[in-house]
Formats: C-alpha cells, sequence, structure tokens
C-alpha cells in the first residue's frame, strides 16, 4: 500500500491548550477514513492541520510525498480539497458560482471554458445540475451539503477532507451523502478522511476507522475491529452493545458511565 | 421520478435524452444570465455617457450636446470644426473635468466599498469604515485651526486629508495584523479609531473660530466644485494603478465572502488577501476623499444595488457597483448644481436625499434576496 497522505509527530495548541499531541497517522490510496471521538477530542482539528487552514506547532504532514508544512497554498489545494460543515452565507452565491470556485487553484486571474466545463461536469455527476442557478442559500441542508462535494470535486485533488458531512442531515441524506462519498472514492481512486460522530454511518461506509481521545488515536483498523465495547468504553465513557447485521457492526448504546474527574 | 420521465417522453427509454435536455436547459439559463450581466454593464455604460452628454450642457453658458462634441473633436482634430471659444473654455477647463472627476470618484467610491465589504465580510461595511473619513476631517482641522499643512499652496487641504486618512487607515491595518488581520478585528480596531479621531475633531472644532468652523463643515459636506485637470491628474493615476490591482482580485474575493476556512482550503491566503485589498482601496478612497470630501452613502449603496440586480459574483460587480457609484455620484452632483439658480447644494447632501429613497425602494421591492438568509 502506497502512503497517500501521512502526519508525523503532529502538535497542535490553542493558546496553551494542547489539542493535538504528538499524532501519527498514514493513510493509503483510494480509502474511506473516518475519525470518531468525543467533543474536543480533535477531529476537526486534525483535520484544519492537514489542510494547513491552521498551523500546527510541529510535526511533519505529507501528501504523495511532499511536505505540506512548505508547501505553497495553492499547491496544497490542488493536492488536498476540504468541504467544511457548513458555508457562510453573507454574500449568497449561485450553486454553479459556488462549484467554479473550486477551480481556483488550477486557474489564472480569470476562469475559462474548461473550468466551466469542469463545474458543468461535477454537478452533473452529483445529479444536481438542475440547481446550478439556485442560490446557495435557498439549498436545503442535504442540497448544500452536496454542493460543497461538488466544490471539492472541482478542485481535482486526491484527497478530500470532511468536517461532519452528515451532522445536519435527515438520515436520507446522511445515507446520500455517505454513498456519494463511497462511490467517489472507489471509482476516482480518492482517499477520504471523514470526521464524523454518527459511529453507525461511520462503521458503514468506511474502510478504516480511527478513534481518537484528547488529541491521541486510541484504536485505529478495520471498523469491526475498532468498534467494541471496551473501545467504546474507553473513548466515550459508554456501555453499548455491538452487534454485527448485514456483515457490518453496529453500535447499540445501554447508558453511560459516571464521570470521573481526570 | 420514473413517472414524471414516462409523462415527458411517452416512447419510454429516452432517460439520456431528457437528462441531457435538463442540462441543456441549465446551461443555456446559465448563459442568459452571464449575456444579461454583460448586457447590465454595456447598459450603464451607455447611461453614463448619456447623462454626461446631457449634463454637460447644463449650467449658465447655454450649448447643445453637438457643440460640446464638436468642441471635444477640435481639440483631437485642431481647426477641423468651428468652435465658440467661450463654450470652448466652459467645456474644457470648467465642466469636463467636473463631469470626469465625478464619475471617477464615484467609480472608486463604488468599486473599493464593494470590495471592503467581500474581505469583511459585512454587508454594512464601507469604504469609510476604516476610519478614511475621520482621518481626512482630522488632516483638514489640523490646516485650519492649527495652519500646519503638509502642502502649500492652493491644494494644502488635500495634502492634508490625504496624509491624515491614509495614516489613519495605516493604523488601523497595522493594529489589526497584530492580531491576524481577520475582519473582526479590523471592523473594531475601525470604529475604535474612528472615534478617537472624531472626538480630535470635536476638539478642534470646539477651540475653532467661526471662520475656521466653516471651512471644516463645508469639507465635511463633499464638494465637486474644486475639481480641475490637476486634481484629475492625480485621482486618474492613483485609480489606473489601483482599480485594475483590485479587479484582477475579483476571483479571490468571490472566495473570500464564503469564509476563510474554505478560501484557505482553496489556495487563497485570505489575510494576506484582506489586508492588500484593504490598503489599497484605502489609498484610492483617500486620494478621493481629499479632493471632494466626505460623500459616503455610495461607497455604502452603489455596491448593494450592484448586488441586488447582478447577484455576487465580483468578476461582474466591481465594475457595476463602480459604474453605479458613478452615476450616482454624476447625477447627484447635476442635481446639487442646477436645482436651485443662485446657489450650490453640497453634493453630499443631494447625494443622501436622491439615494436613500432609490436604495429603500429597491431593498424592499428587490426580487434578489441579497443577503442574511
Amino acid at each position: 500500500m502506497i502512503n497517500k497522505l501521512s502526519v508525523e509527530n503532529l502538535n497542535f495548541s490553542y493558546q496553551d491548550k494542547r489539542i493535538l499531541k504528538d499524532f501519527f497517522m498514514a493513510v493509503g490510496d483510494g480509502q474511506v477514513v473516518s475519525i470518531v471521538g468525543p467533543n474536543g477530542s480533535g477531529k476537526s482539528t486534525l483535520i484544519k492541520c492537514i489542510d494547513r487552514i491552521l498551523v500546527p506547532t510541529s510535526g511533519k504532514i505529507s501528501v504523495d510525498r511532499c511536505d505540506v508544512v512548505d508547501m505553497h497554498r495553492r499547491e496544497i489545494a490542488r493536492r488536498i480539497a476540504y468541504v467544511p460543515q457548513n458555508a457562510l452565507r453573507v454574500f449568497p452565491h449561485t450553486v454553479f458560482d459556488m462549484v467554479l470556485m473550486g477551480r481556483r487553484p488550477h486557474l489564472s486571474w480569470k476562469g475559462s471554458a474548461a473550468d466551466e466545463e469542469k463545474a458543468w461536469e461535477v454537478l452533473q455527476r452529483l445529479g444536481i445540475e438542475a440547481l446550478a442557478l439556485a442560490p446557495f442559500s435557498d439549498l436545503s441542508g442535504g442540497q448544500q451539503q452536496k454542493v460543497l462535494i461538488a466544490r471539492a470535486l472541482a478542485q481535482d485533488t486526491g484527497v478530500i477532507l470532511l468536517d461532519e458531512p452528515t451532522s445536519n442531515l435527515d438520515i436520507w441524506h446522511q445515507i446520500d451523502v455517505m454513498q456519494i462519498l463511497r462511490k467517489l472514492v472507489r471509482r476516482r481512486k480518492i482517499t477520504a478522511i471523514i470526521a464524523i460522530h454518527d459511529l453507525n454511518m461511520a462503521a458503514r461506509y468506511s474502510d478504516r476507522i480511527m478513534m481518537m481521545k484528547k488529541g491521541k488515536i486510541v484504536a485505529s483498523g478495520r471498523p469491526d475491529d475498532v468498534m467494541t465495547g471496551e473501545n467504546l468504553e474507553a473513548v466515550y465513557g459508554i456501555r453499548a452493545m455491538v452487534r454485527i447485521a448485514d456483515d457490518c457492526p453496529f453500535v447499540i448504546p445501554i447508558g453511560r458511565i459516571a464521570q470521573k474527574e481526570n | 421520478m420514473v413517472k414524471g420521465r414516462l409523462h415527458f417522453s411517452p416512447a419510454g427509454g429516452h432517460a439520456k435524452r431528457s437528462r441531457d435536455g435538463r442540462i441543456g436547459a441549465s446551461r443555456s439559463a446559465h448563459a442568459h444570465s452571464v449575456w444579461r450581466k454583460t448586457l447590465f454593464i454595456l447598459g450603464l455604460t451607455g447611461l453614463l455617457i448619456f447623462s454626461a452628454s446631457v449634463i454637460i450642457t447644463l449650467g449658465q453658458v447655454p450649448m447643445t450636446v453637438s457643440e460640446v462634441y464638436r468642441t471635444l473633436a477640435s481639440q483631437l482634430v485642431p481647426g477641423g470644426y468651428a468652435v465658440d471659444p467661450l463654450v470652448d473654455h466652459v467645456v474644457w477647463q470648467i465642466r469636463l473635468p467636473l463631469i470626469l472627476g465625478a464619475i471617477l470618484a464615484g467609480f472608486g467610491l463604488g468599486a473599493c466599498g464593494c470590495v471592503m465589504q467581500a474581505v469583511l465580510k459585512n454587508p454594512m461595511a464601507s469604504p469609510f469604515t476604516l476610519g478614511i473619513s475621520s482621518g481626512a476631517h482630522f488632516g483638514v482641522s489640523v490646516a485650519a485651526v492649527l495652519g500646519v499643512t503638509v502642502l502649500d499652496g492652493p491644494y494644502f487641504l488635500v495634502g492634508n486629508a490625504f496624509v491624515c486618512a491614509l495614516f489613519c487607515s495605516g493604523l488601523i491595518i497595522a493594529l489589526s495584523t497584530l492580531k491576524g488581520a481577520t475582519s473582526e478585528t479590523l471592523i473594531l480596531a475601525g470604529i475604535a479609531v474612528n472615534y478617537l479621531f472624531q472626538a480630535a475633531n470635536q476638539l478642534f472644532s470646539y477651540i475653532a473660530s467661526d471662520e475656521q468652523r466653516t471651512v471644516m463643515s463645508y469639507w465635511g459636506m463633499g464638494s465637486l466644485n474644486d475639481l480641475n485637470w490637476n486634481s484629475m491628474l492625480f485621482l486618474g493615476s492613483v485609480s489606473a494603478v489601483c482599480l485594475p490591482l483590485l479587479y484582477c482580485k475579483a476571483w479571490d474575493l468571490n472566495l473570500m465572502t464564503v469564509g476563510d476556512e474554505s478560501a484557505k482550503s482553496m489556495g487563497v491566503e485570505a489575510n494576506r488577501i484582506r489586508v492588500l485589498i484593504m490598503a489599497v482601496a484605502s489609498l484610492l478612497v483617500a486620494a478621493i476623499v481629499s479632493f471632494i470630501g466626505v460623500i459616503g452613502f455610495i461607497g455604502l449603496v452603489a455596491p448593494h444595488i450592484g448586488r441586488i440586480i447582478l447577484g455576487n459574483d465580483h468578476r461582474y460587480l466591481i465594475p457595476a457597483a463602480g459604474g453605479i457609484g458613478g452615476a450616482l455620484l454624476l447625477i447627484a452632483n447635476a442635481v446639487s448644481m442646477n436645482l436651485l439658480r443662485s446657489v450650490v447644494i453640497p453634493t453630499g447632501i443631494i447625494m443622501s436625499m436622491i439615494g436613500v429613497p432609490l436604495f429603500m425602494y429597491l431593498i424592499l421591492k428587490g426580487k434578489r434576496r441579497e443577503f442574511w438568509s
């Protein structure tokens, strides 16, 4: 397996609070990797550090064996795309303009016909070409998430990072988004790294799951290896049963364990 | 879904074609919208030329539009046309610099307001968010009350206003850069420094004599009367540097409005672009304000009129906001000079009187939901 993305010794602090501590990970080509963990465990911070939206205190991140820390931001944007949880909507753009923005790292100061063609192609692939002229802010949560994924696809990168893409969606749209991602990863050999809260969604659609707690990985591997009662107890402080159905583990929460002060 | 398709193509089996048909529809609608935006900008250019041609004929020396054009042509082709020397003098020395100056200043204020709103991600931002107006006013106060001037001669007020406006916005940019130059720190530092300079202005106006106070308050109302070819040369060259620089960042400005994190993830150095845009726009606005005084409303309203009509794609919005600003200032200035026979009303006053109702109408009646979704 070739390492598409690797993170070594990564440290990050907000003021004096350490969020990521000597973090290691390596991800291969064409995988869906889910990062799960309780609130404040550093999932989103990790994702933002990988894309250098946040600048880590120390450590090494490489994509295609090139160091991200030394890269020009535009160069990073050609290799890694980022799908935020939602977009700022002060001045709404049309869906087409939103997707076209993803071409920014590839173009000179003005767009070309080839870039517009690419945007249409991505819209078509996700089945949202009919929304092209709708204002982004008028769309439902599920549609907005698809547009943000379309924008990341237009960026034409080998790695896509997603920050809780299913958090605001109903169950149909959650499945829709996760299936789209898995199909893209399979067909186009993209690597998707997803910070996600829903353990069952993560288990069903991921090739690998990393469980994080307090800035460190506690368990990592195939969903059925990671999703165990012991791990859930250690990471989340809950009691849960894990059942296998349809070849996939799923978590039945039973109760929480009384919290201990550190 | 299937039912719908069958309904539209009873023969069946044309899934691909009906799909392509829908794509075609979105694409042609998109092409249509691009064409509409281009057409609007062309129309705006036409409106500017038309209203300038009419406005230049207004005033105490009567003339016709064709006389004006003949006068203009005769400068290019000497001796080609018979020209009345009085008309020639009035057109070339008085009215043309005023009209070109109004368009240029309005264009600059509109375009700068537009880019500042984008990088500050705030619909309430205007060219004066960074304290340029109170800075410039401070410069004028210093000249009027203390007699301390940067330049000698006829441009002593202009020189002071320009230097102090630049100092004020430079101070704000420098302060906010210490904290990472986010839009919030820029806006807060802007408001704070604005208050500081306002306090200084009030102090000056408190100790000033009546005559000095008249200079200060007249300047504060904004007027284009002092524009001539020298000031046009200065304004023109600052614009020639700043406007292309702002326009070539149109694409990045689109990305800035979706948020810093997203902009960074698509290869835009958000904070650097913000500081660059604010610095360039402040330079241009300081130059404009030092010549025409504080005519603040254009920089807020012209971009919003553009956004309501064209949407938020800055590749079209920057020229549109500029053109709208130019047209507004041109018309407001014409009204202020010709409304009352004997008195010229300060342009800033007329600007607000014309602009506010227009703006309110567009907010209430405009089809496009512009912001705050």
